[in-house]
């Protein structure tokens, strides 16, 4: 969990180990329309603390379940301008299946699980929390 | 009565109207607690799609509450 913009190329380094042979990345953006409406930026809202288990958990869960080397995932705090990095997913792996695999189900369940809320702030001046999204 | 620490986020912290409380309550569950709260306030969200935590790990609904706890509802979750 980040209150400022995070170094990715940093976070992408610490996945290259010698037994890798790829890397699969995710990054979500701030889009500038939802539900047809212009938005301006997002304020993101979080409980941090389990935020950060529950992030750490998916990122154990993930370790099991694939055949991959390393797994790292990161989302921003505050607020984000339309264009602005709100997450990044990174896992490294010997084969590419097992690395496309672990980052799609690492962005799926932070979507589904992790106490993180997002507040559109739209052109209109208008705010609105997301009701809720399953994907 | 037990003195319980509320956190409040997103949705429920507008209606709230802060982000934090400290609450005397005889709510003997997270559940009882939620129903208290949602008529003081008028909660828009129904329990049936949201989830708690106590003490920063999530709970069942019908846990106790003690002393001191640190209780958050957890609205649906949007992150991504």
């Amino acid at each position: 969990m980040a209150d400022a913009p995070v170094d990715i190329s940093a976070l992408r380094r610490a996945l290259m180990v010698p037994e890798a042979g790829g890397f699969c990345s995710f990054e979500g953006w701030v889009r500038e329309t939802n539900e047809g409406q212009t938005v301006s930026g997002i304020d993101y809202n979080a409980f941090v603390p389990l935020a950060l288990t529950e992030g750490q958990a998916i990122v154990q869960e993930v370790k099991q379940r694939f055949a991959i080397c390393r797994a790292t995932a990161m989302h921003r705090t505050g607020y984000l301008p339309v264009g602005e990095t709100a997450v990044w997913i990174g896992v490294s792996a010997a084969h590419r299946d097992a690395a496309f695999s672990a980052c799609r189900y690492i962005i799926d369940e932070i979507k589904q699980r992790v106490p993180i809320w997002k507040k559109e702030h739209y052109a209109s001046g208008e705010v609105g929390w997301v009701p809720c999204h399953t994907l | 009565m037990p003195n319980i620490e509320l956190q409040y986020f997103a949705q429920l912290q507008d209606e709230v109207g802060r982000a934090h409380e400290r609450r005397h309550t005889s709510a003997p569950t997270a559940a009882a607690l939620y129903d208290e709260l949602r008529a003081a306030y008028g909660f828009a969200l129904a329990p049936a799609c949201m989830r708690v935590a106590i003490n920063a790990a999530f709970a069942p609904w019908e846990q106790p509450l003690g002393e001191g706890d640190h209780v958050v509802f957890i609205p649906p979750v949007t992150g991504g």
